[in-house]
């Protein structure tokens, strides 16, 4: 499948984005002593919605009619990818009251307890749908996968978690944020590394013969194909450039997240000060960079059914 | 609305498409475009058409597969492919929009264009490729069963079917209605084990395939005989044989 950087910008930067809200929301509920510090709320939701912002505005870019995305609304009673659309525009509501509300009356009390409550569902439930949306589609194996849903999770939490380290900086709660995201990422990369054991290992149910129903009397092969052009399907389903250098980018993925993971218990043994800032941002960066490899492995390591009308496995 | 019907459809109008005699002279796919690109979805268009790089959305694409039975010669198979008017057809419901349908009426799977917003997602869930991006305007096209043809009064009866139907100068491909059982679509599914494409997906297209008839006198075609060693039984040309082996 084609790696659309908008998509890849979108699902890495709108996860940690939602990772962070549900963190800062937990906090609040919690009544963790950080969830205190307005300057501590306001900075964290700052953000965490920046980023959700900055994911949802790139995810229209991938549109060949933005202004008909309005539209992408109105369907979640059947598509995911509209539940993701009203989850997250529910989610801005109880998160943005939370941004308001916090610098100026605090985190304590009921209606910011019922604000973080709000956006810490909405903000699972926004990178629920967002995974679902890949996992519902049959004609990609690679997507169709049980473990694609708790990766997406996993990860927005953990890179959430690697930013919220950067935001609590200076508070005592910086350790245990650097603890949990090492961990969370941790979680993360072993279910995405059983996920990549599982694509490996697996073959397609579908094949050239029952993509043709010619199996029952041999075996298949493309003699010519149907266009002599690239067309849409072949660009956009057959893309293959970043496949052969899979191998590769696993490695480097698995490295940046092993470094992050470094960075982020090395900030919890340090504690919170200039080096804690200094050394969580660069675990942020990494987690985030490794978030992005993993997205456009995603991608580029998916076939489509479609491939097989082509001389291709799916 | 992007849900399915929730009862089945009176009518599953659909294709037989007969891969036993057809040519692969690729007429279907340009009469298809020939009136598609004029009727409901129009413009079907193409960037380039004359220079270098052409691309354009096209409705209707004959490929063309070699099967190689266990025994037997090899056999070429032209197999053209559009929209299949699944009964589960995932693209109508991971549509967004409400752009994409399927119809109550007849089972025919169509886009509203003035409501696609060209995301794409509906060809990805798409596991036979009947849906491509129009590269001009920017919304998704797919086969409509030429609905501006078969409902079209103002038509001749005998044109009222899809133009890749009518065009066919080996009557490979046939239109009609495969919920019912007497209509002549499905009569030829029955005689000939019309075939679903990719059934272990789940989708339950509408449209059947007609495989290649078995010879009729029960053979395969047999592969030719491989050349027999030249060795001469004697006589002019072993003494040939002989002279030229030294």
């Amino acid at each position: 499948m084609h790696p659309a950087p908008s998509v890849i910008a979108f699902t890495a930067l709108s996860g940690a984005g939602y990772g962070l809200l549900f963190l800062l929301g937990l906090g609040t509920i919690l009544r963790f002593a950080w969830a205190d510090s307005r300057w501590v709320m306001g900075v964290g939701l700052f953000v965490a919605l920046a980023l959700v912002i900055i994911g949802l505005l790139a995810s229209t870019q991938h549109l060949r009619r933005p202004e008909r995305a309005w539209r992408a609304f109105s369907q979640w009673r059947s598509s995911w990818l509209s539940r993701e659309g009203v989850f997250a525009l529910l989610t801005f509501v109880p998160a943005g009251l939370l941004f308001l509300s916090a610098p100026l009356v605090g985190s304590s009390g009921w209606f910011p307890w019922l604000c973080a409550l709000l956006a810490l569902v909405g903000a699972a439930a926004t990178v629920f749908a967002t995974a679902m949306i890949y996992r519902s589609l049959k004609p990609i194996r690679q997507w169709h996968h049980p473990k694609v849903v708790p990766v997406y999770l996993l990860l927005g939490l953990g890179t959430g978690a690697a930013l919220l380290t950067v935001v609590l900086s200076f508070h005592a709660g910086v350790r245990t944020a650097a603890i949990v995201g090492a961990f969370v990422l941790l979680a993360a990369w072993a279910v995405k590394w059983l996920y990549w054991r599982d694509i490996d290992q697996a073959e397609s149910s579908a094949t050239m013969e029952t993509a043709t129903g010619l199996g029952a009397i041999g075996k298949v092969r493309m003699l010519e194909p149907p266009h002599t052009e690239e067309n849409y399907l072949l660009s956009e389903m057959g893309y293959r450039v970043a496949r052969k250098h899979a191998e590769k980018l696993r490695h480097l993925a698995l490295g940046l997240v092993a470094a992050s993971i470094f960075l982020l218990l090395l900030t919890a043994a340090v504690g919170s000060g200039w080096g804690a800032m200094l050394i969580g941002w660069a675990a942020a960066l990494t987690a985030l960079a490794s978030a992005a490899l993993e997205r456009w492995l995603f991608f580029a390591e998916a076939t489509h059914t479609v491939t097989l009308y082509y001389g291709r496995a799916a | 609305m992007t849900s399915l019907p929730k009862e089945q459809p009176a009518k599953r109008l659909g294709l037989v498409i007969d891969l036993d005699t057809c040519v692969g002279c690729q007429a279907c796919v340009v009469n298809c475009k020939e009136w598609n690109t004029g009727g409901y979805p129009a413009p079907l268009s193409d960037l380039d058409p004359y220079g270098a790089e052409p691309r354009g959305a096209w409705l209707n694409r004959v490929h063309a597969f070699e099967v190689e039975p266990e025994e037997g010669a090899p056999q070429v198979v032209h197999f053209p492919k559009s929209c299949l008017h699944c009964e589960d057809a995932l693209c109508v419901t991971v549509c967004p929009t409400g752009a994409s349908y399927k119809r109550q009426a007849d089972g025919i799977v169509l886009v509203d264009e003035d409501r696609c917003m060209g995301c794409g997602l509906c060809a990805w869930a798409c596991p036979y490729g009947a849906r491509e991006m129009d590269p001009g305007v920017g919304v998704m096209k797919k086969c409509t069963l030429c609905i501006d043809r078969i409902y079209n009064q103002a038509l001749p009866e005998e044109e009222r079917q899809p133009a890749c139907v009518r065009t066919c100068p080996a009557s490979a491909r046939h239109f009609g209605d495969l919920a019912d059982p007497e209509s002549d679509v499905s009569k030829l599914v029955a005689e000939r084990d019309g075939m679903a494409l990719m059934p272990e997906l789940g989708y339950r297209p509408t449209n059947r395939y007609l495989p290649p008839r078995p010879r009729r006198d029960g053979r395969g075609a047999d592969k030719p005989k491989a050349l027999e060693p030249a060795e001469p039984q004697g006589g002019f040309l072993a003494w040939v044989d002989r002279l030229l082996a030294d």
